[in-house]
């Protein structure tokens, strides 16, 4: 068989954004302690901005502390962008695609989802968070392992990763956007052991920690980080690359198989591609970075509506 | 084969193992008296029981990791549960399988001409071998369906014949399961586990595979295709992932390498189905459905169905697009019609039917009812329309006060119920807390039939996990056990 159900081609773009969100997500948390913390001290407050959560999460909670921010993001189910609601919504698009993905795809979300499902508040106690946010982000990992060596490379492989790339471009705007701002140091902050050690941790949410060091060498500044993960051509998380990759993957899909739709997407990350590759990290700054990252964001979600209008119509 | 049972049995894992009156699928003599079980009972008998219980821990854990599972739906919850496994397994010989086999396509025959004819002519009604009302009565008796001509005649393509043995060991009919059975995927699955995680067992053990149904499936499926059609589209219809047993019908389309589809999926125009896919729509030729009739399609059946396609029956009538099973097989497997089913074999075969019925009062007719009444501590009680278990009566097993409840509904409405004797459902050693012990076992066969009818070498032995129950089904405390027809 080599049609594509429309329906399905819509979960398998969800599930690879959901585990994408959720790799990211436990990444954030992980470093929160460092990251979380502003200059009047611990404060976990930039994690629920960078998911725009505020009403909702004060709806529940009166502070955002190490305990409340935490158990709001991983365990709590009735929050909509809390992990452990994430890993179910990927079990439940994975569950419907099993007669589509490997077994082994299959059987590791499952497990990871009941693993999950387990878990006790002790769990996400400041103690214990680091190690199971590297855990979780492992299972993760796990997850793109098996299936890059057991996804069979057919369409469902394509969307696959278009909605992975999306999500992850999408991740990275969000965190460079929240903190950019709350980590704009004073003029007599600037190289100061805080200073640093924020980029740092920023660089870290984003898994770009390693990479940068190379790249960047001393220079750790706003500007450099920022143009770091907008415009590397290397880093796999710089929105540049992730735009790149969706471009060729629908190119892709639209030869292969013959696929007639896709014309508008292709067409909005043609200019989307355009821009990341002609402008610089001082024009950005100049115009506004806020601006900028605000109309990146727009586009991608254009281009995942024009892609689901495409290729996933109901009846 | 009694004495090597014997000498071979004094320390093992048997040793201790007591059938009781029943007939007991390992260790009792055969009535063909061809079958020597010694060479399985030896190994058997020399596992270790506590490697067999750490074992079988680890096989649940991994059907339940991946997924081989049906869901339990409580007011809030959804609930994954395995089906057990019990790790000994039940034996069938060449002998008992070659009569089995020939018994099962008979009766798949009979149903398969029954349906035929009842969607037809009628002869059997004017024949008056069954009562017309009985099933012209029957909310499973599809007139839309008359007159209709269905591609090799078949309606019931896939067949489950649930099957006991009594404690002479005869193989009886329990119930017919023409609609759309399901079960196949533990018999395939439990063949996997037991390769995986026992194969110290099966060694040396000349056993049927029954890998092979996802082909013998989709080669009925393509023996239906409508006329014209080369390399028909075959789809498989689901309610969806909410559905008890999704995981059965994942299990199919993978098996057979076919789309597993939703009612959402599909489209219907001009009299054509269609699924919608990511380059637009393309044509459907067959659909094994798992979806009841009344929700296959809204505008012949249940008006508020979210689950099936608006327009698929007109698609189905004008021969465009194959169904199975074809709508209104519920009809023949009835539990009413059922106690006529040796008259059918007979009216539509000539021949007598190799495969037995349990005995069975109809109660819709006087003189069974009153004899019912009478004897309602002796009999099992069961309502016609229901499945799974529910709504039955086990009297020697009720007290006093069910047993007066119960009367007062049968009173209330006989036509909904039959009564049979109690059956001492055969047994076979299976692995419990207090160790090896009987416990009674049934059979589900699966026939499957498109030009011509082929039998699964394999079933479905579910197991009445508790001491002393006959209640095999998941729903109530049943587990499974691989069955292993011998060569």
């Amino acid at each position: 068989m080599s049609e594509l159900l429309a329906r399905n081609a819509d979960s398998i773009i969800w599930l690879a954004r959901y585990m994408e969100r959720i790799e990211n997500l436990a990444r954030i948390l992980g470093v929160a302690e460092t990251f979380a913390r502003d200059r009047s001290g611990a404060n976990w407050l930039p994690v629920v901005q960078i998911n725009a959560d505020g009403e909702r999460f004060f709806a529940r909670h009166r502070i955002a502390d190490a305990q409340t921010v935490p158990h709001f993001y991983i365990l709590d189910p009735e929050n909509p962008t809390s992990i452990i609601s994430s890993v179910r919504a990927a079990r439940e698009n994975a569950r419907s695609l099993r007669p589509l993905i490997s077994i082994e795809m299959w059987r590791q979300i499952n497990r990871m989802s009941s693993w999950m499902t387990g878990l006790s508040a002790n769990a996400v106690s400041p103690g214990n968070l680091s190690a199971l946010c590297t855990e979780i982000k492992e299972a993760c990992q796990l997850h793109v392992g098996i299936t890059e060596g057991t996804f069979y490379r057919d369409q469902a492989h394509y969307f696959y990763h278009l909605g992975k790339n999306l999500e992850r471009a999408d991740q990275t705007t969000r965190l460079l956007d929240i903190k950019y701002h709350t980590l704009l140091p004073r003029p007599e902050d600037v190289g100061s052991p805080l200073d640093i050690s924020h980029w740092n941790a920023l660089l870290k949410a984003a898994a770009g920690y390693q990479a940068s060091r190379r790249v960047l060498a001393g220079s750790i500044t706003p500007k450099s980080v920022a143009a770091f993960l907008l415009f590397s051509d290397s880093f796999p998380r710089s929105v540049i690359l992730c735009v790149r990759q969706m471009d060729w993957l629908l190119t892709q899909l639209r030869s292969r198989y013959n696929l007639r739709g896709g014309g508008e997407a292709l067409e909005l990350l043609d200019e989307l591609r355009a821009v990341l590759s002609d402008r610089n990290i001082d024009d950005v700054i100049n115009a506004g970075l806020h601006e900028f990252i605000d109309w990146i964001q727009k586009q991608l979600m254009l281009i995942f509506a024009e892609l689901r209008e495409a290729f996933c119509p109901s009846r | 084969m009694k004495q090597s049972q014997g000498s071979s049995t004094a320390l093992g894992l048997l040793s201790q193992y007591d059938r009781g009156p029943f007939f007991c699928e390992l260790t009792s003599p055969r009535p063909d008296g061809t079958a020597d079980l010694a060479a399985i009972l030896t190994r058997l008998n020399s596992l270790d029981q506590d490697s067999l219980r750490r074992r079988t821990a680890l096989a649940d854990k991994e059907m339940f990791d991946l997924g081989i599972t049906f869901t339990v739906y409580s007011d809030k919850d959804a609930i994954d549960r395995i089906l057990p496994f019990d790790v000994l397994p039940r034996v069938i010989t060449a002998g008992e399988w070659t009569r089995l086999e020939a018994g099962i396509i008979q009766r798949v025959t009979t149903i398969n001409l029954f349906l035929d004819d009842l969607y037809h002519d009628q002869r059997i009604l004017a024949d008056k071998v069954i009562p017309a009302d009985l099933v012209l009565g029957n909310a499973n008796y599809h007139e839309f369906m008359r007159g209709l001509k269905v591609p090799c005649g078949t309606y019931s393509h896939v067949c489950g014949i649930d099957l006991i043995r009594d404690q002479a060991g005869e193989f009886r009919v329990l119930e017919d399961n023409a609609r759309t059975p399901s079960g196949v995927s533990y018999v395939v699955e439990n063949r996997n586990l037991m390769l995986q995680s026992f194969p110290d067992l099966m060694d040396g053990a000349k056993v049927r595979p029954v890998d092979n149904y996802g082909l013998m499936l989709r080669q009925a499926l393509v023996d239906i295709a409508p006329q014209g059609v080369d390399d028909p589209t075959v789809v498989l219809l689901s309610p969806g992932i909410y559905n008890s047993a999704f995981f059965e019908h994942v299990f199919l389309a993978r098996e057979m390498g076919v789309p597993l589809v939703e009612g959402r999926d599909l489209v219907v125009e001009n009299d054509r189905v269609y699924m919608l896919t990511t380059a637009g729509r393309a044509p459907v030729h067959c659909i094994y459905r798992r979806i009841d009739d009344a929700f296959l399609d809204p505008e012949v059946f249940r008006p508020d169905s979210m689950l099936g396609v608006p327009g698929l029956m007109g698609a189905y009538k004008k021969g465009n697009v194959a169904v199975a099973n074809a709508p209104g097989t519920g009809v023949a497997d009835d539990k009413a019609v059922y106690a006529y089913m040796p008259r059918m074999v007979k009216y539509y075969l000539g021949e007598e039917a190799i495969l037995p019925n349990v005995e069975t009062f109809i109660c819709r007719e006087a003189e069974a009812l009153q004899y019912t009444m009478d004897n309602l501590d002796k009999l099992v009680v069961k309502p016609v329309g229901e499945s799974g278990g529910y709504g039955m009566i086990i009297g020697p097993k009720a007290t006093r006060t069910e047993l007066d409840e119960f009367r007062a509904k049968l009173k209330a409405d006989p036509d909904n119920y039959i009564s049979q004797p109690m059956i001492g459902l055969s047994v076979c050693p299976t692995l419990t807390d207090g160790g090896v012990e009987p416990r009674h076992v049934d059979l589900r066969p699966f026939a499957v039939t498109g030009a011509k009818t082929a039998v699964l070498s394999g079933g479905l032995s579910r197991v009445a996990l508790k001491k002393g129950s006959i209640v095999v089904n998941s729903s109530q405390g049943g587990g499974s056990k691989d069955t292993w027809v011998l060569e």
